[in-house]
């Protein structure tokens, strides 16, 4: 399958699907965290340059098995993810989000001083193990697993702190546990991601997973709708393309993220598709032929 | 038999004192309510014994056990359901949703079944869905299941907290003004609603509410708190003729 596809498909667009599948496990990660429950987090680069580094430093130096070094990645990410879901708890809104920063910078400047993870250099030579076919199997695992979740008492019990606090406690949800759970598993999708993009580009370096990177991140899932799936995968999708395709994006970055957020705000503040239900859509067309 | 006892409640917020050694006995299948002018410290009540707030002395014995210092969301999975002062609905969750978070409490499937919709989540799905139906019905808020919240009218917004909080089984239902913003006939389907859920649920009832109308229809007993101390208790006819009622409340609102 995988030969098929290089021999038909230009290499170049094969390769931002790949970043697009990679991004969308980053954005639906993220969204578990700061979509769905409500807990703003800047700085989901960290949880991935876990993975990353973790993976990559067992592939090369311990000659582990591509899928050992996947899994042991994203579960050093979500125990971080775990660590970090604690201390948070207390917090809220800017609070929070500072610390998230804090937290993804700390480990940015602990990968620059790392021996074994090259410093500033970082680390190439990564084998190129991460395939389109791996990426988009694990993207379609994620998303089934995701809408799972999302449709069941602890999915639900997520979007009720995010909705109200208080009234998610008094419904006998111990909302403490469930922010924790939240940060774990969205961390655990960051490291993952992080692990298969280190073995697609076989180059990491610190500088991949700066606050730039979380910015990008979170912009996906705002963009896309708090909380929405279809939302966190359109967002992948459109920032993973927008930079290929308009030069313009690229150089500008900072100021195309900044202009779409100001878009966003005025005309769909809940962000494309985070208030688009199928019932809302039935609806309207039954009115439409009614009247 | 008694269900729900506090002994010396006690909260202070800086300076002020909210609650002043509140003594209260609740028994069970009692519609109980509380009233008293604003700021007299009901709302404070409530959040003490829901565990809001930890208060600086007394007790509360819920069932004979010790609530105090115990977090929201075991004393709700002890059996007691509330409603909010001011409405604290999920606003951007369907109407059904927010009931079938309501029952949070009383089912037991976790992370893991849920991902990958074991056994326990499949059948506990079911059951929480045709709960959240039949409670929807009862509250006649059953075609609107698929609205969000917030799309609701003030009243119905208040009858979807009471489903939210029946959802959780409770055994003693505290409901915060029910009947604030509500108009005359709503108040008279609400004062139905609570006598039909006090018999079907077997439900005692702690009821906070200014309209006096309602209250001394509906309340078998009666606490009048004031400046966080409570002046009086007993039943409507006791309270209406009570000389300090009158004086620091009552007579206020004639
Ligand atoms: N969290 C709080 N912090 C500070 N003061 C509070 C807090 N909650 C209540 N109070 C004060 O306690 C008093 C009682 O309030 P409350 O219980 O809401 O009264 P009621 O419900 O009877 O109108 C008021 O003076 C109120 O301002
Ligand atoms: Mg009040």
């Amino acid at each position: 399958m995988e030969a098929f596809l290089t021999q038909y498909i230009d290499a170049y667009y094969l390769r931002i699907f790949v970043l697009i599948g990679i991004n969308i496990i980053l954005a639906l990660g993220l969204n578990l965290i700061t979509g769905v429950t409500g807990q703003l987090s800047m700085g989901h680069a960290g949880f991935m340059s876990i993975g990353a580094y973790t993976a990559a430093i067992l592939t090369m130096q311990y000659q582990a098995p591509f899928w050992a070094a996947l899994l042991a990645g994203a579960l050093l990410a979500a125990f971080f993810g775990f660590l970090i879901g604690i201390p948070t708890l207390r917090l809220e809104g800017d609070y929070l989000a500072m610390v998230t920063i804090g937290f993804a910078e700390i480990i940015r400047v602990f990968f620059l001083n790392f021996e074994p993870g090259g410093k500033a250099v970082g680390l190439y030579g990564m084998p190129p193990n991460t395939t389109f076919v791996l990426v988009w199997g694990i993207v379609i695992v994620v998303i089934l697993l995701n809408a799972k979740l999302l449709d069941s008492r602890t999915g639900r019990a997520l979007y009720a702190i995010r909705e109200n606090e208080i009234a998610a406690e008094a419904s006998g949800i111990d909302t403490t546990r469930m922010k924790v759970l939240a940060f774990t598993v969205g961390s655990f999708l960051g490291g993952l991601a992080g692990g298969l993009y280190a073995h697609y580009m076989s180059y990491i370096a610190p500088q991949d997973f700066g606050f730039m990177k979380s910015i990008e991140i979170l912009n996906m899932v705002v963009l896309g709708g708090m909380g929405s799936i279809p939302g966190s995968i359109l967002g992948a999708v459109i920032l993973t393309i927008a930079p290929e395709m308009l030069r313009i994006v690229a150089d500008y970055r900072l100021l195309f993220y900044g202009g779409l957020l100001v878009i966003l705000m005025i005309f769909r503040p809940n962000g494309l598709l985070g208030d688009v239900r199928i019932y809302d859509i039935k609806k309207r067309w039954f009115k439409k032929e009614v009247g | 038999m008694e269900i729900l006892k506090l002994t010396g409640i006690t909260q202070e917020f800086g300076g002020l004192r909210a609650l002043d050694s509140i003594d209260m006995t609740v028994k069970q299948g009692q519609i109980y309510g509380i009233i008293g002018p604003n700021g007299a410290g009901k709302t404070t009540l409530f959040n003490i014994i829901t565990g809001i707030y930890v208060p600086v002395e007394g007790t509360i014995h819920f069932h004979g056990q010790e609530l105090k210092a115990m977090s929201p969301h075991k004393v709700a999975k002890l059996g007691i359901g509330r409603t909010f002062q001011n409405i604290r609905l999920f606003n951007k969750l369907s109407v059904i949703d927010n009931v079938r978070v309501g029952s949070h409490a009383i089912n037991k499937s976790g992370f893991i079944s849920d991902l990958f919709g074991l056994p326990l989540a499949r059948r506990e799905e079911g059951q929480i869905m045709i709960r959240a139906g039949r409670l929807l019905n009862l509250v006649g808020l059953y075609e609107k299941r698929d609205e969000y919240a917030d799309n609701l009218s003030y009243g119905e917004q208040r009858r979807l907290e009471i489903a939210r909080a029946l959802a959780l089984k409770p055994s003693l239902l505290l409901l915060d003004e029910p009947a604030a913003g509500m108009n005359a006939s709503e108040k008279v389907e609400l004062i139905e609603l609570i006598y039909r859920i006090r018999e079907e649920m077997k439900l005692t009832i702690l009821l906070v509410e200014h309209d006096m109308n309602l209250v001394m229809n509906l309340c078998e007993i009666i606490a009048v708190l004031n400046y966080g101390r409570k002046i009086a208790e007993g039943n409507p006819e006791e309270t209406k003729n009570n000389e300090a009622v009158i004086s620091s409340y009552l007579g206020v609102e004639a």
